[in-house]
């Protein structure tokens, strides 16, 4: 991941996340003049990142924490209840229902570990102390599962296999049982519930499950237990994981979170749509990114770890990412940039864009004056803060206006405006133009109420104060526009009333009609010229504020674009990369002498390419003793270059050896298994040729 | 089956079960307490204790109205009366147990297997006989013994107190117990007979094959007065080991029949009304829920829960206790509703409770079963209807299915007569993953990479239970997986993703 020559380079600062990088002191050493070497300013860059990551994990939390709290919030209010209750309603007890809360959580089961762990905390801050949480994983069977709550809720170990030698003689040796737990709980004597988490209920076996609950129900009276399960599909699986006869020792409620997709949406506002964030995704890395979330794991969490490879992947590879912070810390670096970094900036496609519009004095003072680049680079970064800015609001805006639209032609989430506008100039699409036509014939009072939703917007973010006195301009004017239109309508009605009276004449009629559909098309009401009005003030908008970023000038500092590595490191292909390694050789070894053409065997290649590339052309059965002679072939075409003796074609056990070896790899590899069908042949494992 | 040491026992339990231990079921109706012979005891109770049906007999002539005394020399008669009286038509049962068991200190049948139906009574008889006669018993469940160890344990324990237990070594074996069994009792031996009381008996058929034989001779084993009583649902044949063992004593209690249903129930009537109104209400109550469930526990809780529901006109004066047609009409939608929810614990009874006091008839509650919708990654839903295509297919079609230039194949010639049943009524089938796989990347639109996390969603599906694995050989290179969600849940998914799974069904061709 991170190279860690920049990373080794900081001082141990108290600011350091927690738990991200570990680094054994033993590298330290070697990469410290890696490090020195290739970038002086690379602790700048590395601060910077963990500052930034800092904030990511901190936001992400306090975003996290804020979706859980209502439904965490009604957990603890039901444990509270029933916990209190239990000694009040005899019949339930009579009736031994232990109550249960089924905590929808969703299919994305590595989020779910934050929600268990702020869970267990709020519930043992403020109901319980008691609270214990079991994963299938650790319980495979009843003993084991009491063990665990056991040994969770008395803090000591418990001896579970009576095998066991235990060295704990002195300890009271405790009887891994529920009634043992019995014993402990009436000497605690706080009456407080005992709260039961099964993290995933689905992986349980159930029939563990159905004997803890048998045995859980018969000391409720003593004990009362409270479970939750932890749900990642529906409801339904606990009544097909559980017979009725156990069920029915249940008091279900069902606890419902927020969904992934939400979730993700106020993750995505909250640090990608977010002016305050300097660090920006490019449009196709934010597609990899969210095509990772929604068409494979629905996990937020991989994607915020996708992020931070993003940010690490960026302040590694861009020497300018030290411009990538807050305005007044970048304004202050970019005046004291290194000769090196000037060079880098001129470099930079988008600054030699910039230069290309410059009178030409101005692009010979660009090129040649280290310090004019310097000056403009302030302004530059200036102006990308500004756009930054001014982008997010009218981003809001345009989403709240297109978003009610039939069909979402401009996508129903806001990322997906997000994508289109920084990719490319947006008012060019087709997508634009029909939501556009759509805006067109909106009525009244939609676009009023649309367009109070955009000065809503605006007023909570205090720019563009210009714009928002525009857009109340026009509110106000289709307000005011009440009176006038009725009026105007039923003027209409006057003058077609009239002309009725006329003689009927047939073409006289027809005329008379078809005048009458020009003028109407022709003349629009107030109301028509003013909708008409604001759709252009929108449009110009648009055409002013969400341009591509890529078309602004050092926006490389900035944005992450480098979308190809992101998809090979996040979303891996193990065995594409295997055949690559494989028939390909060169990709990864890197050595000279084994570039080949297609289709062509080297038998300068190891042993494995040579006998996987033979392999390719056989069928589902390999006969091993052709085998072995196609790979001798190979073998002596290179000996007949040098020594034309009568050697080849008979083979040596040393060939044979490494024959057998590289045939034992591939069959580690998984490409080929033994089989009984043939004794002297091979089964293929995948199918396809060279 | 009656074996020689059998009918050994049985003079045993004879003599310590004399005349007039038995109860006399005729009683009622002769208006007389005639003791029975001895002879009569002696075959009554040898058919009662090898053909348990005979005994139904008396319990279908029934006793529903019938006061009954129990006569069992060595109890103290008030604490027999008082029992039979909480014991309200197990009276038969209880009069059985007690001639089986005898006077206090006189040997009983070594052991004794009783079984019945949920909610019978079996361990509530049991255990109420012998607290309330103050016998020494050690009461187990099978359920909470995951080894033998904690079975001898809690034995031990019962009998000789704590200490006892402690002296068994750590995982201790059949004899161990045996053997400090027998030292215990040496030097405390049985006054009374000890009885041994095994709630879900089936499960000792998980433990270790040895011990339910032993189990069924302890007796003669530590040679002590000792008796074990296994309780359990299902019957003595399934228990039976190959290799043979003692039988024990079969003695089967009887579902309850509706009117001792209505008598039971009618027992916890609520103070403020009176048992009449409450009687007619578990009439009506049993009305609803007698055809589908004569499980007294539920049908108890069912009572309580829906009482307040009944009583609600009355409260509210709309109603008198008589008017018991209006009050049937008010109670009976709601227990139809009720037998559909709170009885499936689609909702739970907290809720049902909260329900009937918010009044609100149009807030329906959101049951459990209604989520049944489940939010999916794209590709897993993909996965999902990739495998279930190739659990509902037969192989040979992936080619008519999946294959562009397939050629006209009808359904019904080319294929044997056996894959002509439909398949759904068949189940699911297993399939390899290869076959999986290529299935996957026929019906998925877009061209998709091989990439670790289509493959990690497969081993997520299988932990989500929406796909099984078959077998546990050969996991490395051919895993085998069977789809166990339904039609309808299948459908759903491809409706989402806009795929039409019907067209690709052979059952629907």
């Amino acid at each position: 991941m991170f190279n860690a020559a920049e990373m080794s380079e900081i001082p141990l600062t108290s600011s350091v996340s927690k738990g991200c990088f570990v680094f054994k002191s033993a590298s330290k050493k070697r990469k410290r003049h890696v490090g020195v070497g290739d970038d002086e300013n690379g602790s700048d860059r590395f601060r910077i990142c963990q500052k930034l990551w800092e904030t990511v994990q901190t936001n992400t939390e306090v975003i996290q924490d804020q979706l859980n709290k209502k439904v965490l919030d009604s957990l603890a209010e039901f444990i509270k209840k029933h916990g209190l209750g239990c000694s009040s309603d005899n019949w339930r007890q009579r009736a031994r229902e232990t109550p249960t809360a089924a905590l929808m959580l969703g299919v994305n089961v590595p989020d779910h570990a934050m929600t268990f762990r702020s869970l267990c905390n709020l519930l043992q801050d403020s109901v319980t102390p008691f609270v214990v949480s079991v994963h299938a994983k650790e319980c495979a069977a009843v003993k084991l599962l009491i063990q665990k709550v056991l040994e969770q809720l008395m803090g000591r170990g418990v001896s579970v296999d009576e095998e066991q030698e235990d060295d704990t003689a002195l300890l009271q040796r405790t009887q891994c049982t529920i009634s043992a737990l019995c014993q402990w709980y009436k000497t605690v004597t706080k009456s407080l519930p005992v709260v039961v988490i099964f993290k995933d209920f689905e992986a349980f076996n159930s029939q563990v499950l159905q004997d803890f609950i048998l045995i859980c129900s018969r000391y409720t009276q003593e004990l009362p237990f409270i479970f939750i399960f932890g749900i990642a599909t529906s409801p339904s699986a606990i009544q097909h994981r559980l017979p009725h006869s156990v069920s029915s020792l249940l008091c279900i409620e069902v606890f419902h979170s927020l969904s992934c997709t939400q979730h993700l949406a106020s993750v995505f506002d909250k640090l990608i749509l977010n002016s305050q964030f300097p660090f920006k995704l490019s449009s196709r890395v934010i597609q990899v990114l969210v095509g990772i979330f929604l068409y494979h794991d629905f996990s937020v969490q991989n994607f915020v770890k996708g992020l931070q490879f993003s940010m690490l992947e960026h302040f590694k590879s861009q020497p300018l990412s030290m411009l990538c912070c807050q305005k007044q810390e970048a304004l202050l670096s970019a005046k004291t940039l290194s000769k090196k970094n000037v060079e880098r900036i001129r470099h930079l496609p988008s600054f030699m864009r910039y230069v290309e519009t410059q009178e030409p004095q101005e692009q010979v003072q660009l090129l040649t004056n280290d310090e004019h680049v310097k000056e403009v680079c302030q302004q530059l970064l200036k102006n990308l803060h500004k756009y930054h800015k001014n982008y997010y609001p009218i981003l809001q805006c345009l989403h709240s206006l297109t978003s009610s639209l039939p069909k979402f032609p401009l996508g129903k989430h806001i990322r997906e405006l997000h994508v289109s506008c920084i990719e490319k100039n947006l008012w060019e699409t087709e997508e634009y133009d029909s939501a556009l036509q759509l805006l067109r014939i909106l009525a009244k009072d939609e676009l009023v109420a649309a367009l109070r939703k955009c000065a809503e917007i605006l007023k909570s973010t205090k720019i563009l104060q210009n714009v928002l006195q525009q857009l109340e301009d026009f509110i106000g004017r289709l307000e005011a526009l009440e009176g006038v239109s009725s009026e105007d309508s039923s003027g209409n009605g006057i003058i077609s009333g009239k002309m009725e009276y006329q003689r009927t004449d047939l073409f006289q009629l027809q005329k008379t009609l078809l005048e009458k559909e020009s003028r109407r098309t022709k003349r629009m009401n107030p109301f028509e010229v003013l909708r008409s009005q604001v759709i252009e003030f929108i449009d110009s908008l648009v055409r002013e504020y969400l341009t591509p970023a890529e078309l602004q000038p050092l926006n490389e500092v900035c944005y992450y674009n480098s979308s190809g590595v992101l998809r090979q490191r996040l979303n891996v292909t193990p065995r594409t990369s295997i055949q690559a390694a494989l028939s390909h050789p060169f990709y990864y070894l890197q050595n000279e002498s084994l570039k080949t053409d297609a289709g062509t065997i080297s038998s300068a290649a190891p042993d494995l390419c040579i006998v996987y590339k033979l392999h390719l052309e056989c069928g589902r059965l390999i006969n091993l003793y052709d085998w072995l002679e196609a790979f001798l072939t190979v073998m002596s075409a290179a000996e007949d270059q040098d020594t034309n003796s009568e050697e080849c074609g008979k083979y040596d056990s040393l060939k044979h050896a490494r024959f057998i070896q590289a045939v034992s790899e591939m069959e580690f590899l998984g490409f080929i298994k033994s089989t009984k069908q043939k004794t002297d042949h091979v089964a293929r494992l995948t199918w396809g040729g060279c | 089956m009656v074996s020689t040491p059998l009918s050994k026992w049985k003079l045993a339990a004879i003599t310590s079960a004399p005349c007039g231990a038995y109860m006399n079921y005729a009683e009622g109706l002769m208006a007389s307490n005639i003791p029975t012979s001895p002879q009569e005891t002696a075959v009554d109770f040898q058919e009662m204790g090898l053909q348990d049906k005979l005994l139904r007999k008396p319990t279908n002539q029934s006793i529903t109205r019938m006061s009954v005394t129990l006569q069992c020399p060595g109890y103290p008669e008030d604490t027999l009366r008082s029992l039979a009286e909480r014991l309200p038509c197990r009276e038969t049962q209880l009069a059985t147990l007690l001639a089986l068991m005898g006077q206090p200190d006189q040997y009983s049948y070594p052991s004794v297997f009783i079984y019945g139906h949920r909610a019978t009574g079996k361990s509530h008889v049991v255990l109420s006989i012998m607290k309330d006669l103050e016998l020494p018993h050690a009461s187990v469940d099978c359920v909470e013994c995951v080894s033998s160890g904690l079975l001898f344990h809690q034995v031990l324990s019962a009998f000789f107190g704590p200490d006892a237990a402690a002296l068994l070594p750590r995982c201790p074996s059949l004899s161990d117990f045996v053997r400090l069994y027998k030292q215990m009792s040496s030097n405390s031996p049985a006054t009374q007979t000890r009885y041994i009381i095994l709630d879900r008996a089936e499960r000792m058929r998980d433990m270790d094959f040895s011990l339910l034989p032993a189990l069924l001779r302890l007796q003669e084993l530590v040679n002590d007065n000792v008796t074990v009583i296994l309780l359990s649902e299902i019957v003595w044949e399934k228990f039976r080991p190959n290799t043979g063992c003692f039988e024990p004593l079969l003695f089967h209690f009887p579902d309850y029949s509706k009117a001792e249903l209505v008598q039971i129930l009618s027992w916890d009537h609520h103070p403020s009304y009176t048992p009449e109104l409450y009687a007619s209400y578990i009439n009506i109550l049993l009305g609803v829920f007698f055809s589908v469930c004569r499980d007294l526990r539920e049908l108890r809780h069912l009572a309580v829960l829906n009482f307040s529901k009944f009583c609600e006109p009355l409260e509210k004066g709309e109603a008198k206790e008589s008017d018991i047609h209006k009050l049937w009409k008010n109670i009976e939608p709601h227990l139809q509703r009720a037998m559909q929810t709170v009885y499936l614990r689609e909702v739970s009874s907290v809720q049902w409770e909260q329900q009937q006091m918010d009044e609100k008839e149009a807030t329906t509650l959101r049951v459990l079963s209604a989520h049944a919708h489940i939010e999916l990654p794209y590709y897993s839903k993909f996965l999902l209807i990739a495998a279930y295509l190739a659990s509902f297919n037969p192989a040979r079609t992936d080619r008519r299915f999946f294959l562009k230039s397939h050629g006209k194949i009808r359904k019904t010639n080319f294929l044997k007569k056996h894959e002509k049943t439909s398949n759904h009524l068949l189940g699911p089938k297993p399939f390899p993953l290869d076959r999986l796989m290529a299935i996957f990347y026929s019906v998925v639109d877009s061209r998709v990479a091989p990439t670790a996390s289509i493959f990690s969603q497969i081993s997520s599906l299988v932990t989500l239970q929406l796909l099984s694995q078959v077998g546990h050989d050969d996991q490395l290179d051919s895993p085998k997986y069977k789809c166990s969600v339904s039609l309808d849940f299948i459908l759903a998914i491809s409706r989402t993703v806009g795929f039409d799974v019907v067209k690709y069904l052979y059952d629907f061709l």
